[in-house]
C-alpha cells in the first residue's frame, strides 16, 4: 500500500487515512495543504480489496472504530475527524 | 466526480424530501453539494447510496445501516446538530445558533451487537407514534415541535 506523498515543511511523519467521497476529509487535506506541511495520505475507499484490508488494519490499530479522517502523526499520536484546533497546535 | 445536473437534481430532490419531513439540507450548499456528489459516487460504485464520510463494505445487507439516510442521522441531530456527515442538520443549527464541527462516530465497530429495544414516543398533537432513542425534532406528519411528543411505552 503506498501513500501519496504532499511536500512541504518536515513536521515528522504526518500520514492522513482519507475517504475520496468524505467533505471532512476533504477539510483535513485543505488545512494541511494551508499549513504547507509533509504530509502522506491515501483515499481508502479507492483502493484494490488487499490494500484496503492493509488500510483498515493501520488504522484499526490507531482509531479502533475505522472512521475517517485518522490522521497519525509520528507514529505516536492520532487525530480523528476535523479537529482543526488540534491540528494547528500539533502542526501550526 | 458526478455530472453537475446530476448533483443538481439530487440536491433539489433531498432538500425538498428533508424540507417537507421536518428536516434540514446544510445550508452550506458547496459543501452539501460535495457530499450529494459523494451519494451519487457511491450509487455508482456500489449499486446504493452509502454515506459518503464511512468506508461502505459494497456487501448491501453488510451495508444497510449506513445507506443515507443511516441509522444514526437521527441520534446524531438530536445529540450533535448534525448527522455524521453533516448532511443534514437541525433548525438549532441552521438558524446559526450553533456551529459545525465533526463529531464522533456512533456506528458499532462490526461484531456489535444492534440495541434490542427503544422507547415510543408518541405526538399529542396527531398521535404519530415513532420508536427511537428520543423524538424527532419536528413531527414528520404534523409538524408540531419536539415538546409536543410524550413517552408512550
Ligand atoms: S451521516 Fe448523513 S450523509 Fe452520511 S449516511 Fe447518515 S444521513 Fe447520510
Amino acid at each position: 500500500m503506498t501513500m501519496n506523498n504532499v511536500p512541504g515543511k518536515d513536521k515528522g511523519s504526518v500520514k492522513l487515512y482519507a475517504l475520496s467521497t468524505c467533505v471532512w476529509c476533504k477539510k483535513v487535506k485543505k488545512l494541511l495543504n494551508d499549513l504547507k506541511v509533509a504530509y502522506d495520505y491515501i483515499d481508502v475507499d479507492l483502493l484494490e480489496e488487499e490494500a484496503k484490508a492493509e488500510a483498515k488494519e493501520e488504522i484499526i490499530k490507531w482509531n479502533p472504530p475505522c472512521s475517517f479522517p485518522t490522521l497519525v502523526l509520528g507514529d505516536k499520536k492520532c487525530i480523528v475527524g476535523f479537529d482543526e484546533g488540534k491540528i494547528n497546535r500539533e502542526l501550526g | 466526480m458526478a455530472e453537475q445536473g446530476k448533483i443538481e437534481a439530487l440536491y433539489n430532490k433531498l432538500n425538498a424530501e428533508a424540507e417537507a419531513g421536518g428536516y434540514h439540507l446544510n445550508p452550506d450548499k458547496d459543501f452539501t453539494k460535495e457530499l450529494v456528489n459523494g451519494l451519487l459516487v457511491n450509487e455508482e460504485r456500489y449499486g446504493y447510496p452509502a454515506c459518503p464520510c464511512r468506508l461502505a463494505s459494497g456487501n448491501k445487507e453488510a451495508d444497510l445501516d449506513i445507506i443515507c439516510p443511516c441509522d444514526y442521522r437521527d441520534p446524531d441531530l438530536t445529540d450533535y446538530g448534525a448527522c455524521y456527515c453533516a448532511l443534514y442538520v437541525s433548525g438549532e443549527v441552521l438558524a446559526g445558533k450553533k456551529k459545525l464541527a465533526s463529531i464522533p462516530e456512533r456506528r458499532p465497530a462490526a461484531g456489535l451487537p444492534k440495541k434490542p429495544a427503544f422507547p415510543v414516543w408518541r405526538c399529542s398533537v396527531c398521535g404519530y407514534l415513532c420508536a427511537r432513542e428520543n423524538p424527532p425534532e419536528v413531527c414528520p406528519i404534523c409538524k408540531a415541535k419536539k415538546e409536543r411528543f410524550e413517552r408512550f411505552l
